[in-house]
């Protein structure tokens, strides 16, 4: 980031949460960079930035299209990169259809499912590219006709953001790219947390390589991940859709056969390092089930569980209200206050036989069984809950050795400084035994189903405090030959594993982080002893490069693209990449050497294929895969947003995930009646003082004391609105909670205008919560939060929701209840609230004419006139395979025989890694669900 | 060796008039805030409170001044970032009050886009020709700055201190020794900036005796930053500075500090930000220049600093000499009172 030339944050406060990162930030300012900041506040991050764009949350795409459009109608993209490097020149089916045409769906679309069927979206079957780029099927005739319609005009009127301060943001950005000048982006849940969040993404993705700023210095998308070692936990995974490495987990009824697993975890017919998907599955079995993995058994495919449908933690929640759900591990984790829809997440506590909780101190997810806001409204009776809760104290960073990995991929070790006090476990060690228990209990079983326990490899060597070493693990991480004259030697790359069984390694991408037997990830070289990329601080996975797909820092020819963005080149006379980096490029392939057609692998990789990972080697501006809700990033307003979509007659995603409940009850959107009961929008985000939910911070005094109040932050004109006065009391409702706050009024909130209206955002930290324990409380802004997530990812929408505000204090007691209900009643609000999405009969109010129109239209097209997408009551979700994701709780309860009897549907445990079972170690919430698809 | 006797005030080099020169002198340290780069972030404050363990402060309440919940400096806060929302007018009005204190007898010459940012700051070093073209000027900022003890040259608390509970070091920083203050308070009156306060509860109480206060040390006696004392005897940069994360805080030799703090408001000065100014720096002020210098973005008081800070003994000697003149002048009375009376 130091050497960039702009950089962007958006839907990242990074100041105030990446504070340590920021430091970047602020050397490329001093550097001469510029910095701009597009938030719906004015935050710590704003006051560091040369400009800070406030933006209406939830329009980013609006926003970013328009630069799309921008630079494709000005000609400002890097012509040369473009043509060479991304896939803009390749054509699409013939059967693609896009949004402009299908008024705002894609082809594909299923209205009974809400989901889409991508197969029009592929490249045309002639595999042929239009190097010209103008084919009306090129990827960049598609990509031009598709963001037509994105205008500075259309930016004001649906972001709130004016021309000027558009073409600001623009002409930075594109003045700031090409050959001599690299631009980057910074994002984190800010994007993520919505129900397109994903798309959001995509999109700067889109911008990024029309501007050529991917695999090169100071360029690149930043992602801000949740807290420590977030990367660290999607790469050795706590997801419940992959394996380490980022190995799809096998689904049920679709990859029944070994064949059909092994053909979605690495397809042998595309290009690049993918295809050899299987080798890295092999090594990661027999790093699990040594011996027992042979090639007579499929390398114990058969041993793997299998997914039934999404179970990610929301999913868990309401499979725990079923009772379907009955035990559950949280570690470093506080979902009863971390997590969206907090009252569900506690009911669904209430429901558990048991609990364990391993953390610093007591956190709520450990009390709410006596000092829960539920107590408080008698929902819940403390003599009535039959949970048994076990409180486990766990060592924390500096009572531990083990690493951490951040978002630059970079694995960073860490070694023990003291030992735990008292009854403090890490979690290596708590899980070490937790598996030796098991398997012990387990040792005399006949049951097939017990075998994949009875023959995972569980191994490690403990000192005497009886703390495994963790070096062990990462070295079964790494990966080592387990055959031939180098046995039981580490392999030094993932060129290295084997297909046949003769090497090991738990996480392929991870192979050569204990590289000649040495932890790398220990290296500590200070930065003023070695170069700017530090090759010598800490491992960065793959192969320790630092800068992803850094090929395209070179021309097509191997060149520097300018000396002052040198990275990568071709070496003519050595006949090999050479540079500061690490190539990410096969060492001897030439800039010149074309693949055979037919060639796949990486013997399919031309020389002017830098993006190694994907399929053609391109970089993706138009995705025929990966993505569930369309090749390209399209705008649909939030859930419950109060303006129309100013650009089709859907309303909202046609695929995000909605669940219909009595207990996530939505807020009208702006073509239902009682959209005004809740006029303003809120977005919850995080504070430098805490930590996500508070279990690392509101427990201490130093912390506490900086950021003791919940507050929330609105504009003089709300205030004067609706009567708050800065330093007193405000409550606000949303149709699943009320919640009070101190009112901090300031003008770092603006109201802007958007289309037609008013539109005042209401800022809520999430960090308190009603208990007894923690040196200061709170009312928790995630009770406010309902569930409508994203289908790439199921991640909360945290961002924009509707609420209305009050002075005053909240109600006590079982009033709070009274009080959301009268709001709900007003509004008129019931389980359909919020579902219909494609009704085609709303129009903008100032374009009556147009409004008949599409109603005519879409009244041909049947089916679409009602309600979509994916509606996902608990009943159609859960069934089969259990709480196998975050809850390990079918593991647990296998091993007490005493319970397991009752449960056997439960029974298909999710077999682990060396890292220990379960768990999301997310912290959280509102962040931690995220999800990256990097490799 | 100089053999001169210190000086009560107006010394200006605190270390030799402390006769560190019999002992181990070292080179004066000194902190530059440049509050430019300041991102509000309190680790300093956390940094601080764990390294010399202090006690929590106040009440856990929301003191609805933007995120500033500690409020101010005091026997427990040694370090205290303030938050200050300004719009348009407050934000022109600083560049314009900036402006005057640059262009005081040094006008512009030349031609304004001939020179890069880094020649302009250069030859505003060298002779002050400085491009004050203002970018655009914002219409709205958020200021934040980390402030501190100033360990000032002439040190008010030091010089009224009457136990020598105060000491200065042979960094040149003021420090107090617990053990030694018997909690009289007179050093609270003596400081210019309200820094040092009482570690007490809120009542006027002695200092407690041993056992009376356990769970909270130093009860009852005058508390403020000692610059890290301990950390710098070895070799060690002080909390605050070490933790920054973005070098808002820069700790090292005195004169290095001053010359940075120059540079870099020249610097600002360059690219239009006139309102950058420095503060400390300068040794002809009223307490001869601190050892804890910033760069501003406003008027001090916007910060709730003094303007003009003057260590009370700066004008001892007059009081003293207007004394001796009274005094004389009585015993001229008394004297010729009796003479007269003999006549």
């Amino acid at each position: 980031m130091a050497n960039a030339d702009c950089i962007v944050i958006q839907g990242s406060n990074m100041a105030e949460a990446h504070p340590v990162g920021f430091q970047w930030v602020a050397e490329a300012k001093a550097r001469g960079a510029r910095v701009i900041h597009v938030d719906p506040r004015f935050t710590r991050t704003s006051a560091l930035a040369d400009k800070h764009v406030p933006i209406r949350a939830g329009s980013d795409i609006v926003l970013l299209g328009a630069i799309i459009n921008y630079i494709i109608t000005n000609e400002l993209w890097f012509k040369e990169y473009v043509t060479a490097y991304t896939n803009a020149a390749q054509l699409i089916s013939e059967d693609f259809r896009d949004t402009e045409d299908l008024d705002g769906l894609f082809s594909g679309y299923d209205p009974e499912t809400g989901s889409y069927d991508p197969s029009s979206w592929q490249y045309d079957d002639s595999g042929e590219r239009d190097e010209t780029l103008q084919h009306p099927r090129t990827v960049f005739q598609i990509l031009k006709r598709h963001y037509a319609r994105y205008t500075p005009e259309l930016v004001e009127e649906t972001c709130g953001i004016s021309k000027d301060d558009f073409e600001y943001l623009a002409k930075s950005l594109t003045d700031n790219s090409g050959r001599e000048r690299t631009s980057c982006f910074v994002y984190a849940v800010g994007w993520t947390q919505h129900s397109i969040g994903t798309q959001f993404i995509r999109t700067a993705s889109i911008i990024q390589l029309l501007l050529g700023n991917m695999g090169r210095p100071g360029g690149g998308i930043m992602a801000m991940r949740g807290h420590a070692t977030i990367q660290g936990s999607t790469d050795i995974p706590t997801l419940f859709h992959i394996l380490p490495g980022y190995i799809a987990m096998p689904t049920a009824g679709k990859h029944d056969t070994y064949e059909e697993y092994v053909k979605a975890v690495g397809n042998k017919d595309q290009k690049g390092f993918w295809a050899n998907g299987e080798t890295y599955l092999i090594n990661l079995m027999k790093a699990w089930w040594g011996d027992a993995a042979t090639k007579e058994n499929n390398w114990a495919f058969d041993y793997l569980p299998k997914l039934s449908g999404a179970h990610g933690t929301y999913q868990t929640t309401m499979a725990m209200l079923e009772d379907k759900v009955d035990g559950y591990f949280i570690l470093g984790q506080n979902p009863a206050v971390g997590s969206a829809n907090g009252r569900m997440q506690r009911m669904a506590l209430s429901h558990l036989k048991w609990l364990v909780v391993r953390d610093f101190s007591m956190i709520e997810t450990a009390t709410f069984w006596k000092d829960s806001q539920e107590i408080a409204t008698g929902e819940l009776k403390t003599e009535e809950i039959d949970t048994e809760v076990f409180f486990m104290p766990a060592a924390n960073h500096t009572e531990k050795a083990g690493s951490f990995t951040q978002t630059q991929r970079m694995v960073q070790w860490r070694d023990q400084a003291v030992t735990p006090p008292g009854d403090c476990t890490s979690e290596l060690e708590f899980f070490h035994k937790l598996g030796l228990m098991i398997k012990e209990r387990l040792k005399d079983s006949t049951d097939p189903r017990d075998k994949p326990i009875q023959d995972l490899t569980w191994d490690y060597s403990v000192d005497e405090h009886g703390e495994p070493d963790a070096e062990d693990v990462l070295r079964e991480i790494n990966g080592y030959h387990l055959s031939g004259e180098k046995k039981g030697q580490n392999l030094n790359a993932f060129g290295e594993m084997q297909a046949d069984g003769s090497t090991a390694g738990g996480c392929w991408i991870y192979a050569g982080v204990m590289a000649d037997g040495v932890n790398q990830a220990r290296r500590r070289k200070p930065g003023q002893e070695q170069d700017e990329m530090a090759l010598e601080w800490g491992w960065a996975w793959p192969a320790n490069r630092r800068i992803l797909y850094n090929r395209a820092s070179a021309d097509p020819e191997g060149r520097p693209w300018s000396e002052r963005k040198k990275l990568v080149w071709w070496d003519e006379e050595q006949g090999k990449w050479t540079g500061y980096d690490v190539p990410d490029f096969p060492p001897t392939l030439a800039p010149s050497h074309r693949a055979e057609p037919g060639e796949t692998g990486v013997k399919g990789l031309s020389g002017n294929d830098p993006f190694i990972m994907q399929a053609d080697g391109k970089g993706w501006l138009f995705a025929p895969k990966g993505m569930v809700d369309g090749p390209m990033p399209t705008h649909y307003e939030p859930p419950e947003s109060h303006v129309g979509n100013p650009l089709y007659p859907i309303q909202s995603s046609p695929t995000r995930v909605l669940f219909s409940r009595e207990d996530n009850l939505y807020a009208p959107h702006v073509r239902e009646a009682g959209n005004d009961v809740y006029p303003y929008v809120f977005t919850t985000y995080r504070l430098t003082e805490h930590h996500t939910a508070g279990g690392m911070s509101r427990f201490l005094p130093y912390l506490s004391e900086l950021q003791p109040e919940l507050f929330c932050e609105v504009s003089p004109e709300l205030a004067e609105e609706a009567g708050l006065v800065n330093g007193e009391w405000a409550t606000i409702i949303s149709p699943r909670s009320a919640i009070e706050a101190r009112v901090m009024v300031t003008r770092r909130v603006k109201p802007l205008q958007v289309l037609g209206r008013t539109i005042h955002q209401i800022g809520i930290p999430y960090h308190w919560a009603q208990g007894d324990e923690a040196v200061v409380s709170g009312d928790s802004a995630n009770d406010l939060l309902g569930l409508t997530l994203d289908d790439n990812v199921q991640i909360q929408d945290s961002k924009h929701n509707a609420a209305a505000i009050r002075p005053g204090r909240r109600p006590r007691g079982e009033d709070l209840l009274d009080l959301i209900d009268k709001y709900r009643a007003d509004a008129g609000i019931t389980v359909d609230t919020g579902m219909v999405q494609l009704d085609r009969s709303f129009v903008q109010p100032e374009n009556p004419l147009q409004a008949e129109q599409t109603v005519v239209d879409g009244s041909n097209r049947g089916r679409a006139t009602i309600s979509a997408g994916r509606k996902s009551g608990g009943d159609d979700s859960e069934k089969g395979s259990g709480a196998m994701t975050e809850s390990s709780g079918s593991t647990g309860g296998d091993s007490d025989e005493s319970k397991s009897s009752k449960h056997t549907k439960e029974t298909n445990a999710a077999p682990k890694g060396s890292e220990g079972p379960t768990a999301s170690s997310s912290g959280s919430t509102s962040g931690d669900t995220e999800k990256r698809k990097d490799r | 060796m100089t053999a001169l006797m210190p000086k009560l005030y107006g010394a200006e080099d605190p270390i030799e008039n402390a006769r560190w020169s019999l002992h181990d002198a070292k080179d004066r340290k000194a902190f530059f805030t440049d509050t430019s780069i300041c991102i509000g972030c309190k680790a300093c404050e956390v940094a601080c409170k764990e390294w010399n363990q202090n006690p929590q402060d106040g009440d856990y309440e929301y003191l609805s001044q933007s995120h500033d919940n500690t409020g101010e400096l005091g026997a427990n806060t040694w370090r205290h970032v303030a938050f200050i929302e300004q719009g348009e007018d407050e934000v022109a009005k600083a560049r314009e009050s900036g402006r005057r204190l640059v262009s005081l007898g040094m006008p512009s010459i030349g031609p304004k886009t001939a020179m890069t940012p880094e020649q302009r700051a250069d030859a505003a070093i060298a002779g002050g020709n400085v491009d004050t073209t203002p970018p655009d000027t914002p219409d709205f900022r958020w200021l934040m700055s980390s402030d501190v003890c100033k360990h000032c040259t002439n040190a008010g608390c030091l010089d009224v201190c009457p136990t020598g509970a105060l000491f200065r070091t042979e960094f040149g920083t003021v420090v107090v020794q617990n053990d030694i203050c018997n909690g009289c308070g007179t050093c609270v009156a003596g400081c210019p900036f309200g820094v040092i306060q009482r570690r007490d509860d809120g009542t006027i109480s002695p200092k407690s005796e041993p056992g009376d206060h356990d769970d909270v040390k130093n009860m009852g006696t005058a508390n403020k930053c000692t610059l890290c004392y301990d950390r710098l005897l070895d070799g060690q940069t002080p909390a605050c500075a070490q933790t920054c994360p973005t070098t808002s805080i820069k700790f090292g030799d005195h004169t290095d500090m001053v010359d940075k703090a120059r540079q870099r408001v020249a610097e600002l000065h360059a690219k239009g930000m006139t309102e950058a100014r420095l503060y400390g720096a300068n040794p002809k002020d009223g307490v001869g220049g601190t050892g804890a210098v910033f760069l501003l973005l406003d008027e001090p008081e916007t910060y709730g600093l003094p303007p003009d800070p003057v260590v009370p003994t700066k004008h001892l000697g007059q009081i003293m000499a207007s004394y001796a003149a009274a005094s004389a002048g009585m015993v001229a009375v008394a004297a010729l009172a009796f003479l007269g009376g003999r006549k």
